[in-house]
């Protein structure tokens, strides 16, 4: 068999779709293997080597942009969706590589399975937004919350991120059983785990009624399983204390790839296949949209760590999620996936300033990390760019323009409003108006109060990179916002 | 080149990132090289684009370039677009000329500034906006440069924050436009309404086809807009920013303050004019608000002490003329005014300019004096200047000002002409007296007079050329062919038709009708020599007050006592806005904050946030930490929403 004929093989049995996620786990396997060839000394190359997998893998998908392809029996696919989620994620996992290379070494997390583990992390993810067979999506969402319920617990000897292992792992296997259960029943009630087949078994105008009850309990099952993964109330206890104990940089990987990898499997289950649902799955998501975004934003405001006041916050975006999501159509779906891209550059700013912010000389801890929200206070008198940049954030977190922010709601609410949800888009607005006050306390602090703690700033050079990149992203978002809006409308189509 | 249109504005914006984010590390000398070379690229495309531009056939003549979509929304799309149309190009190379003339005198008269970067990313920035805001092919962009200009001329005013009265000042300028621009955005919000776009290219052809002549919602949209021309172009009744504004350096004031920002609103009109014609009460009250104004500042000009605020005054009653053009349909002309303007008034400025510096700051022109010695660049300057302004033949405001005249004329009569005419007079003696005072007579300040550095000759004299000979572009006796009219008649093509053949007055109806000067009773020629001779009024009562016998303003000051005080305190019109505008609505807002605010709406607001703030801490206790909860929270939900979901079944 000559190469030519080897090629065409492996395309048609749809080798293509696999190969972006394949790279990304094989450079963990090799970042893995470095690990133990590297002398001590040599081991700062370790998060370069990630990087180049993530650049690698982003390259495959560039170049593998126009092309669509099923492979593997009909157990993931390749198409426009599939390829902006792979760049979502990329870029998630590429600037949290970025951040980590200074706030792992600093902290004393510098080996090399941090790295591996985030790589696996995102080859899940990825795996989860391309597959369109119910058990090749589970194992995708397995094989990243693994990653993850190792790397919050990262931080061996500190009792917090223990505990926020061992809580998200417990309860992560408590949902992982949910949404298995629900996927055997859904292969009861239709002899498949293919979306396709769910399409057509329930796409049928008797549908519900033909299939009854197995059908139904299935896509709930299903429906909680990934609630719980977005971190939609009530599946969102772990949330808090997940974010808070674990390490900065995996907490700001956790809230963006995790989240977005459930929003698309929930687009691809229940927006693409199962819509003949559509009526019901609103109802339910219209009150976890409601309860998630009241309650992720009242909450909000009482804390006092901000890593904490950042889970609340990224919990009541999740609720400004399921807003899209219970306006679905091709208007929700594709604010969804503005809203996952504007999301990255927000979040994983904000936490990268956090992660580069720690406790200056003079107190008893100095060099730890400085985590209250009162160590905020006079950060632009001492790091200009810093408080700047933190603020640049905060503004497109609580969603005013000129920022990613703003322009995410507004799609967000105006298909909301446009599926005549016009009462949730209302709710929707005043949570926003809410968070206003515990993002701007942030500023207000950074710029109108005396320093009480002396905090520094890491003077990382990849930290930097990472987060001007983030400021850029923010603003370009919010300054030219439709061609990523077209962007967002065309993947949308490319799986309806 | 017309396909790179965008080249224009993006240069100095270039200019601003460069300064802004390399220009503290490199030092002073690249802020400047940088800032005088990005507008020096800026007019040497919008040149080029004029070049290619006068190759195409005049109907051609209209090149829309699609930048980038900027954000679309249902039925809103909204384009950064940018239209290269003679209009705009005229423009873009008067802007972009005057501006790197204006940056090259400020790298000489802000050497010792210690803001002097900050200054120029300002200087930069407000190019970027007044290039985007004359090539905008869309209202939207056409706002987003007003709203910017508008900005950059805030920050330029206070640019000496510390002192009170620049920061006053600014603040004046920044709301008094506010007001203007409330009926801008109205206007603008109405045309959405009614055409469904902001396109100027979809706008304005089917306004025609849509709405009759004189239908009250073009009158409603273009009186609109005219408010925020108002404003920005300081008419009356806005007009009293622009006095304060200069507290801003004086380049800044030659640049924002006389040569460009300000007549962003006649560019506004010009560009609308499709609009206007259709609506002749617009037009008339366009044509009324200009004349008054002309007259009105130039009655106060007379007075003034300030060296600048001379210059304002003549500035606004300016800008009256060239609104008195578009509003007896004479766009063109209003253009053509605009342009030479621009070239006259920012060469008085720089003298100023020039002069204070030389004296160290001195600004009062009755210490000044017998600088024609002295300055001899700078004094042969305003000579010209002042014979351009004052309208003698052979200097650019000869011709641009004589058409507004002979056009007035032939719109709305003899009486209306006559007005216009007394501002001529006034014109050329404020202007002179300011020339006799500041150049003539024994020197009446103390000190030194420091030497300009070339930096600040060159301009000048750039400016005085231009100023000279500035209009010939627009001299038809002279060559037969009214260049600057040609060049822009597509834009005005529709306009010029409908006003001449709508009569927009009845009483201008006969004089319109009559066509060419051959059918009126005087010529044209006539009345331009009838112009320069009330010039030359003007020109002889000043040299006769001022050079002559120096004690007639005295004794007539003392004479008409009371006169020369309303005219010396602006007819306390600032006085007049301070009580029944502004310490009313002061007093209002304490008011309410005392009243409303502080107990009806804090209350409010207060009690939500502690509701909220309350809720937050019971909610909060629900996170227990235990992990046992935490389980029994999912389960819970899970219940729930299978029982919701069976119930579907």
């Amino acid at each position: 068999m000559n190469e030519y004929a080897l090629g065409q093989g492996l395309w048609e049995m749809g080798f293509a779709a696999a190969v972006p996620f394949t790279l990304v786990a094989l450079s963990a396997m090799a970042v893995l293997l470095a690990d133990l060839w590297l002398l001590p000394s040599q081991k700062r190359a370790l998060p370069w080597a990630a990087l180049a997998g993530v650049l690698l893998s982003a390259a495959s998908v560039a170049f593998l942009w126009n092309e669509e392809a099923t492979g593997f029996g009909g157990a993931i696919r390749l198409d426009r969706f599939s390829a902006f989620f792979a760049m979502v994620f990329l870029l998630g996992t590429g600037l949290v590589v970025l951040l980590s290379s200074a706030y792992a070494r600093r902290e004393g997390v510098e080996r090399g399975e941090y790295y591996a583990l985030l790589l696996f992390g995102t080859s899940g993810a990825m795996l989860m937004a391309s597959a369109v067979e119910l058990v090749t999506f589970f194992l995708g969402l397995e094989i990243l919350s693994v990653s993850l319920y190792v790397l919050s617990g990262f931080f061996r000897q500190r009792p917090a991120s223990a505990e926020a292992a061992a809580k998200y792992f417990i309860l992560g296997a408590f949902a992982s059983a949910f949404l298995l259960y629900g996927i055997a029943l859904f292969y009861g009630a239709s002899g498949s785990t293919t979306y396709a087949a769910l399409r057509e078994s329930f796409g049928s105008a008797a549908f519900p009624y033909s299939h009854g009850l197995l059908a139904l309990a299935a896509s709930g099952l299903l429906l909680i399983g990934l609630a719980f993964k977005l971190g939609a109330v009530p599946f969102h206890m772990w949330v808090p204390d997940t974010y808070e104990g674990a390490p900065t940089t995996i907490t700001a990987y956790m809230s963006v790839v995790s989240k977005a990898a459930a929003a698309a499997a929930f687009i691809r289950v229940f927006g693409a296949s199962l819509s003949s649902l559509q009526q019901d799955t609103s109802a339910v998501l219209w009150v976890l949209a409601v309860v998630t975004m009241t309650l992720g934003n009242v909450v909000a405001i009482a804390q006092t760590n901000i890593k904490r006041m950042l889970a609340y916050s990224s919990i009541a975006h999740a609720g400004y999620l399921l807003v899209a999501l219970t306006a679905a159509g091709e208007a929700g779906y594709s604010s969804v996936l503005f809203y996952v891209l504007a999301y990255v550059f927000m979040t994983l700013g904000a936490f990268g300033v956090v992660s580069l912010v720690r406790k200056g000389e003079g107190g008893a801890d100095a060099g730890a990390e400085a985590l209250d929200i009162s160590h905020y206070s006079g950060l632009a008198g001492r790091h200009g760019l810093l408080a700047a940049a933190m603020a640049v954030f905060m503004v497109s977190l609580s969603g005013i323009p000129p920022t990613a922010g703003f322009f995410a709601k507004f799609y967000v609410f105006s298909a909301a409003v446009r599926a005549g949800e016009v009462g949730l888009a209302i709710i929707g607005v005043l949570n926003s108006l809410v968070s206003v006050y515990f993002y701007m306390r942030i500023v207000f602090l950074m710029y109108m109060k005396e320093e009480t703690v002396p905090v520094r700033g890491s003077r990382s050079r990849a930290g930097w990179v990472a987060l001007a990149a983030c400021v850029l992203g923010t603003l370009l978002l919010g300054v030219l916002p439709s061609s990523f809006a077209r962007l967002a409308t065309e993947s949308i189509a490319s799986i309806f | 080149m017309l396909d790179y249109v965008w080249l224009v504005p993006a240069f100095p914006l270039a200019g601003v990132l460069a300064n802004v984010f390399l220009g503290g590390r490199l030092g002073k000398k690249f802020v400047g090289l940088v800032s005088c070379a990005s507008v020096a690229l800026a007019f040497a495309s919008s040149v080029a684009v004029l070049v290619e531009m006068l190759a195409l056939e005049p109907g051609l003549r209209h090149v829309e370039r699609h930048v980038f979509t900027w954000f679309l929304s249902a039925d809103l799309k909204v384009d950064a677009a940018l239209l290269a149309d003679p209009l705009s190009v005229l423009m873009m190379v008067v802007v972009s000329g005057v501006a790197f003339l204006i940056h090259v005198y400020s790298v000489g008269y802000m050497a010792g500034d210690p803001g002097y970067r900050r200054y120029f990313i300002y200087l930069n920035l407000f190019t970027f906006s007044m290039l985007t805001l004359v090539s905008g092919a869309n209202f939207l962009v056409l706002y987003v440069g007003w709203e910017a200009v508008g900005l950059c001329s805030y920050l330029l005013i206070g640019f000496w924050y510390e002192k009170k009265a620049a920061a006053d000042a600014g603040r004046k300028a920044f709301i008094v436009n506010r007001i203007g621009d409330f009926g801008f955005v109205l206007g603008i919000i109405l045309i959405f309404r009614m055409f469904g776009t902001l396109d100027f290219g979809s706008v304005f052809p089917r306004a025609a086809e849509m709405f009759p002549m004189g239908s009250p919602t073009i009158t409603a949209i273009t009186l609109l807009l005219f408010l925020g021309a108002t404003g920005k172009s300081a008419q009356i009744p806005l007009y009293t920013w622009l006095p304060d504004a200069m507290e801003g350096p004086t380049p800044v004031s030659a640049l924002i303050h006389a040569a460009t920002m300000v007549t962003a609103g006649v560019y506004m009109v010009a560009r609308c004019s499709a609009l206007y014609v259709l609506a002749p009460v617009s037009m008339g009250v366009v044509a009324a608000v200009g004349l008054a104004t002309a007259v009105y500042a130039a009655s106060i000009g007379l007075v003034q002490n300030d060296f600048k605020r001379v210059l304002a005054y003549s500035t606004i009653s300016q800008l009256g003329y060239m609104f008195l053009a578009c509003g007896v349909g004479a766009f063109a002309a209003g253009v053509f005014h605009l342009m030479t303007h621009a070239f006259f008034k920012a060469l008085l400025f720089l003298v100023a300019g020039a002069v204070i510096h030389a004296l160290a700051g001195e600004q009062d022109i009755r210490r000044m004096g017998g600088l024609r010695r002295e300055l001899p660049v700078s004094f042969w300057s305003f000579v010209v200047a002042s014979l351009a302004i004052a309208g003698i033949f052979p200097f650019s405001g000869f011709f641009s000002k004589d058409e507004i005249l002979w056009d007035t004329l032939q719109a709305r009569g003899p009486l209306v002409w006559g007005v216009a005419a007394v501002g001529v007079l006034l014109t050329a003696f404020y202007m002179f007296r300011l020339l006799f005072l500041v150049f003539w007579g024994k020197p009446r300040h103390g000190g030194h007079v420091h030497r300009p550095p070339l930096s600040i000759d060159v301009p000048l004299a750039c400016l005085a050329v231009l100023s000279a000979v500035g209009g010939l572009v627009g001299a038809p006796m002279l060559f037969g062919r009214h260049f600057i009219k040609e060049f822009l008649a597509p834009v005005f093509a529709g306009g010029a038709g409908h006003a001449a053949s709508a009569g927009h007055a009845a009483a201008a109806a006969a004089h319109v009708s009559a066509g060419a000067g051959a059918a009126h009773p005087v010529s044209e020629l006539g009345m331009a020599l009838v112009s320069i001779s009330i010039a030359a009024v003007g020109i002889a009562l000043a040299h006769r007050f001022y050079v002559m016998s120096p004690d007639v303003p005295r004794r007539l000051k003392e004479k008409f006592a009371t006169a020369y005080s309303v005219l010396l305190n602006k007819y306390y019109v600032d006085e007049a806005y301070g009580a029944i505008f502004v310490r009313p609505l002061v007093a209002f807002a304490a008011g309410l904050w005392r009243y409303l605010d502080a107990l009806v709406i804090d209350g409010a607001v207060n009690g939500s946030a502690n509701t909220v703030a309350a809720g937050s801490r019971v909610l909060r206790r629900l996170q227990t930490g235990r992990l046992q909860d935490y389980a029994l929270s999912v389960a819970l939900g899970a219940v729930v929403v299978l029982l919701f979901w069976l119930t579907r079944w």
